[in-house]
Formats: structure tokens, sequence, C-alpha cells
């Protein structure tokens, strides 16, 4: 086990620059996911660290060793692909016992280390058969039983479950945190799904465009975004917003809405603004989750433009500030389309965004 | 009768009608064959007969204890040009292949300056029929001492097959993913390590296959092979055959039997490698 250390680090491919000058610093154990939309250059992150992509710029170390130039099988880690990558002309247990044998262990080490992960992750009846004769997540299972066996000092994985149905990939989810827990073992995951970032991460690095947006705990990023895009991107359904301007020491909307200014913050006087208010925060009156007390609330007459019913709550979809908004309803009834409803808007609650940095304004 | 019994005498008899249909063809594929050892067997009174005849009366090894019995004695230096044949056939593969690997491997795998040029130019070479180059070939090598070596009908038959090796075994190579190269390089493996360990015996039928075909090419070549080679000292089987034609006659036995002590070789050889020729073998290694 060890850290992991980014600095400055850079790649550029000819003139593209996919990764620009990222900071990042990993601590021993630590589970860091890699989000992003697709073409940020998370993949390329973690292949710099893999040693499968030459570094631009910048220093990379594990431990305290800089790897820079050290060839991926001088680095000790384990890569799961997201295509698994698993040799099709090996059986399970020898797919999952190559890098011993390659390290030149004996048979018997082999085995043994090739059993325990097989019994870790439930596959000891697919030892014998061929990639070609397991399912996809079986063939998920196989890949990171072939990364546990070399014992890695980090683990890289690339988006492992986006090959898998939706079901698989929560239960693989569970599994990938459990096998985290148990084997206490330094992670950098990537993955574009935000859900599984907040599940599974200590800390999850948002990146756009090659560059950092954010680290921070599930928890800050959530709570405290610091841009409009690690707003737009954590959360599902993601924050609504809407831009204004402030005048008279209130949010001016284009349609003519007119809200107070959030109470945590305070802006100049005509600055463009964009407001961010979860669905979690905006709700019919009674079913919202959140404790109201001491908080700023609106509240608003709203007609229910659409209404999805999910069992344990519904989504509520109604125009505010000229944009179509999505309200979480707790405790659900039946909403009828184009039901007038009494809206809690939670600003206690809410972000503003510069609208041109797209920076938050808190202080 | 319901309609599944008639689906599936449908479904018999079509696959009887295919078998029928295969065996039919197979034997008119393998009817030139089996003349020629049948006309290694007997004499020429019976293989010029006509109409022909179809089983013989008398067979006899004769035409093979002649070819063996050496110079002078009705026989041709066959051990010789089987010699001649061994070397300058397996030579030639051997280079051929391991050019088509690297060749192959670097254009599946590595983005170069004028790729896809150089790609063309290598097929276009193909498009030039071996015999027009005889006769420039011809005069090269007598300038720089080839004629009637062996090295000379090396370097030829290799530039012969060299841009269909290559062609072929980069076909294979991309079939592999790159990540599992990648993979093996995580997993401890050098560059060429990788290479061996996955990316190679992946691409093994592909390579199996165009060491086949390399051979076969400079096994049976002929118009070639008589213009450059004078001797014993470098001709090869297929020119042998001439040794069997005189100024008036042909000896239609002697020559059948030499094309059967070819074609042996040749088919061992196939048979040997076509284990290798299975396909499918990248399957499995990614996704569901
Ligand atoms: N070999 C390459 N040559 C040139 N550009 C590349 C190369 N590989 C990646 N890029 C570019 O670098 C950027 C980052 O790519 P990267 O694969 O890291 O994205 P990603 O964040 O992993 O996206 P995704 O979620 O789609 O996997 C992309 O814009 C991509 O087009
Ligand atoms: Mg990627």
């Amino acid at each position: 086990m060890a850290t992991l250390t980014l600095s400055t680090l850079d790649k550029k491919y000819g003139g593209f620059h996919a990764v620009k000058g990222i900071d990042l610093e990993v601590a021993d154990g630590e589970f860091v996911a890699l989000v992003g939309p697709s073409g940020c250059g998370k993949s390329t992150t973690l292949r710099m660290i893999a040693g499968l992509e030459d570094i631009s710029g910048g220093e990379l170390r594990i431990g305290d060793r800089v790897v820079n130039d050290l060839p991926p099988r001088d680095r000790n880690i384990s890569m799961v692909f997201q295509s698994y990558a698993l040799y099709p002309h090996m059986t399970v247990a020898e797919n999952m016992g190559f890098s011993l044998k390659i390290a030149g262990r004996d048979a018997a080490t082999i085995e043994t280390a090739v059993k325990e992960a097989a019994r870790i992750l439930d596959i000891e009846p697919l030892l014998e058969r061929r990639p070609a004769q397991l399912s996809g997540g079986q063939r998920q299972r196989v890949a990171m039983g072939r990364a546990i066996v070399r014992d890695p000092d980090v683990f890289l994985f690339d988006e492992p479950l986006s090959n898998l149905d939706a079901k698989l990939r929560g239960q693989m989810r569970t599994e990938i945190k459990q096998l985290h827990a148990r084997l206490g073992s330094t992670v950098v995951y990537v993955t574009h799904d935000q859900i599984e970032a907040m599940t599974l991460a200590d800390r999850i690095v948002i990146m756009r465009g090659g560059v950092i947006e954010q680290v921070g705990t599930p928890d800050e990023v959530f709570n405290r975004p610091a841009s409009r895009f690690v707003a737009s991107f954590i959360g599902s359904p993601p924050m609504n917003m809407a831009e204004a301007t402030v005048t008279r020491g209130a949010l001016h909307f284009d349609d003519g809405t007119e809200f107070p200014v959030p109470p945590a913050f305070t802006v100049a006087e005509g600055r463009r603004v964009v407001l961010g208010l979860r669905p979690d925060d905006i709700y019919p009156e009674g079913h919202g989750i959140h404790s109201e007390s001491g908080h700023a609330v609106e509240r608003r007459e709203l007609p229910v433009a659409l209404s999805e019913p999910l069992g344990n709550e519904t989504l509520l979809f109604t125009e505010v500030a000229g944009q179509n908004w999505t309200a979480r309803m707790l405790n659900p009834r039946m909403v009828k389309r184009g039901e007038v409803l009494r809206f809690h808007l939670d600003l206690s609650r809410a972000h503003l965004f510069d609208a041109e940095t797209g920076l938050t304004l808190r202080g | 009768m319901d309609a599944n019994a008639s689906a599936r005498l449908k479904k018999r008899g079509s696959a009887w009608a295919l078998n029928i249909a295969l065996f039919i063809s197979m034997l008119i594929i393998c009817l030139p064959g089996l003349w020629i050892v049948l006309n290694s067997l007997r004499p020429t009174v019976e293989i010029m007969a006509k109409p022909p005849v179809w089983i013989p009366r008398e067979l006899s090894f004769d035409a093979y204890v002649d070819m063996f019995s050496g110079v002078g004695q009705g026989g041709i230096p066959v051990i010789e040009y089987f010699r001649n044949s061994v070397i300058i056939a397996v030579t030639s593969t051997i280079i051929s292949l391991a050019i088509g690997m690297s060749g192959g491997y670097a254009f599946a795998r590595y983005r170069f300056k004028g790729k896809s040029a150089w790609f063309l130019g290598l097929m276009l070479t193909r498009t030039v029929p071996g015999i027009a180059l005889s006769l420039p070939l011809f005069f090269l090598y007598a300038k720089v001492g080839l004629i009637d070596t062996h090295a000379g009908m090396i370097i030829a038959y290799t530039a012969l097959n060299v841009p269909f090796t290559i062609w072929l075994i980069d076909g294979f190579f991309r079939q592999v993913p790159r990540d599992l190269a990648e993979a093996a390089q995580i997993d401890g493996c050098t560059r060429w390590q990788a290479f061996w360990q996955v990316e190679f015996p992946l691409a093994r039928p592909g390579i199996a296959s165009a060491g086949i075909f390399a051979f076969l090419t400079s096994w049976n070549e002929f118009a070639l092979a008589s213009q450059l080679t004078r001797s014993t000292d470098s001709k090869t089987l297929p020119v042998g055959l001439l040794d069997y034609t005189a100024e008036f006659t042909i000896d239609w036995r002697g020559m059948c039997a030499l094309a059967v002590v070819m074609i042996i070789p040749a088919l061992l050889l196939t048979y040997a490698v076509q284990k290798h020729l299975v396909s499918g073998l990248t399957s499995g290694a990614i996704k569901g």
C-alpha cells in the first residue's frame, strides 16, 4: 500500500492538451474516484499513473518514489480495464496467476494466491474455464481477481462496471466497497457515473476539460459544490438552475420572478448570478426531506406539469423562473397533471454561482 | 404428417444434399492429385491410353526406384533437388514470417508517417506478375553473382512473400485488443514479453497461415527458379521435373513420381500446421 502524488501532471497528444497540470494527493488506503464527462481526461490520467501513457510534464510519485519514467511493471500497480482485457487463451486460473508467473513464483504459491482471490470473489467453480465461457459479470470478477492476486500498492479501475446491467452494477458496487474495506488498499477509480463515485469514494475528483474542478468528500462536493459544473454533475436528478440579476438585494429572474438572495451569500448589486436548488430543496408543503426550522423558505403556488411516481417518492416537474425544475416529493400522494400545489423552496440550502465564471459565490 | 415432421425431414434432406454436393466438389478437387499418384505407379502406355484407363492393370514402384537410383541409371539428382527445395523454402519462409510479424505488428499497432502509402506500396508490388521480374532479376543476379545460389532464390522468394505475410498478419494483430498487451505489461511483462505471452499466441492462426502460404509459394514456384538456377547447387524440385523431358519424349511416369515426392512434404506440413488455424481465439477477451 502506498500514497500516490500527482504534481502538475500534464499530458499533450501532439497539439491537443488532454490533461492540464493537475495536482492530487491520494492518501494510503484511500479510495479516490475520478469523475467527469466523456473526454475530460480521466482515462488519460489513470493511464499515466499506470505507466501506459507517457507523461508530458509534472511529477508522479507512488510512495516516495518518482515513477515518471518507470515502465508499468516496475510501478507495482494493478488495473482493471473497462473491457476487462482477460487473456482469452488462458483459463481463469491462469489469467489470475499470470502476474505471479511472470514474476517467477513457484506453482504452489501461485495456486494458493489464486485460490484465495477466487474465494474472496466467489469464483472458485470458474477457475478452469476460459473467458469466452463466462458471463459479463463473471468476467468482471475475474478481472478484479487478477488485480487482487498481484497485491499491488495501488489499484486502478477504469470504468469497471460500465459494461454491466443496472442490477449487476449495483451488486458489484457493493462488492467493490466491501473489497476495499477488507484489503484497505489505495484505489483510483474512474467512472462517469456520479452515483458510483458518491457511494464508493472517500474523496471525489471532478474533472472537466483536462483540469480538476473540485476535490472533496462526497458530502463536500454534494453540499458545497465549488462550481456550477460540479453542482450540475453531482446529484440525481441534477440541480435546478436559473440565471438572475441582483437588484435591490433580490434575485430578479429573466421572466420577472423574484426571490430573496439566499442567506449564506452576499453579492454585489447588478451582478449576473445563477441560482441552484436541488430537487430535495423544492417540495410540496409537508413533503420535504430536511427540517425547515430557521431556514429561509419561499412559498409559491405552482402548477405541476408532470409527475413521475417512483414509489417511495415522486418527482414533480414545474416551471420556476422560466426554467423547467424538478421537485422531490416525499411520502407522495397522487398528483394530477396541472394540479396547483403549494411548493416550498428552501433558500437556506440554495447555491449561488457567478454566471460568467461559474464559480461559487459562497464566501 | 404434421408440420414438425415434414420440417425435420426437409432439414435432413437438405443436409444430405449438402453432403453430396460437398463430396462431388471434393472429388473434382482431389481428382488431379489422385491421377498423379496413379500415374506414377503405371507405365506410360497406360497413362497415354485413350479412352483413359481408370483401374490400373498392374502397379509398380519402378519410377521411384529409378528416381533414386542415381544419375545415368534413369535417375535424377532428386536428393540434391529435395535438399535445395527444403533449404530455400524453409529459410525464405522463416525470413518472410519474421519480417511479416514485425511489419504486420507495426502496421496494426503503431501510427507513423506515410503508413497507408507504405501499405499500398507493399500491396502494389503484388500486382506485378512474378514472371515479369525474371529477366531484370536475371541481369541483376548475374551482375552480383547470385545466379544458381540458395541465397539468390531465398531473397527472391522472400521478396515475393513478404507483402502477403505482412498483410495477413496485420489483419490478425488488429483483432487482438490493445488492452491485452497493456494488461500484460501491468501484470509485470516487458513490452517484449507481452508480445510473446499474449499477442503472439492470439495471432498464431494468422502467422501459421502466412507461414503455409509462404512455404507453398516457395516450394511450388517454377518460373523464377527455372531462370535463376542452373545446377544441382540450387535447382529445386519443380525445376527438376524438367529432367524428365527429353528432346522428343516426356517420361510422364517419372514426372508424376517426382510430383508425388513434392506433394508429400507439403501435405504433411499443412496437416501439421492446420491445428493452429482455429478461429475465434480472441473471443472472450472483452466485455460481456
Ligand atoms: N491517443 C490519443 N491521441 C490524441 N488524443 C487523445 C488520445 N487519447 C485520448 N485523446 C483525447 O484526450 C482527451 C481525454 O481522453 P480520455 O480518454 O482521458 O477521456 P475520458 O475522460 O476517459 O472519457 P470517457 O469517459 O469517454 O472514457 C479526449 O478528448 C481524447 O479525444
Ligand atoms: Mg475513459
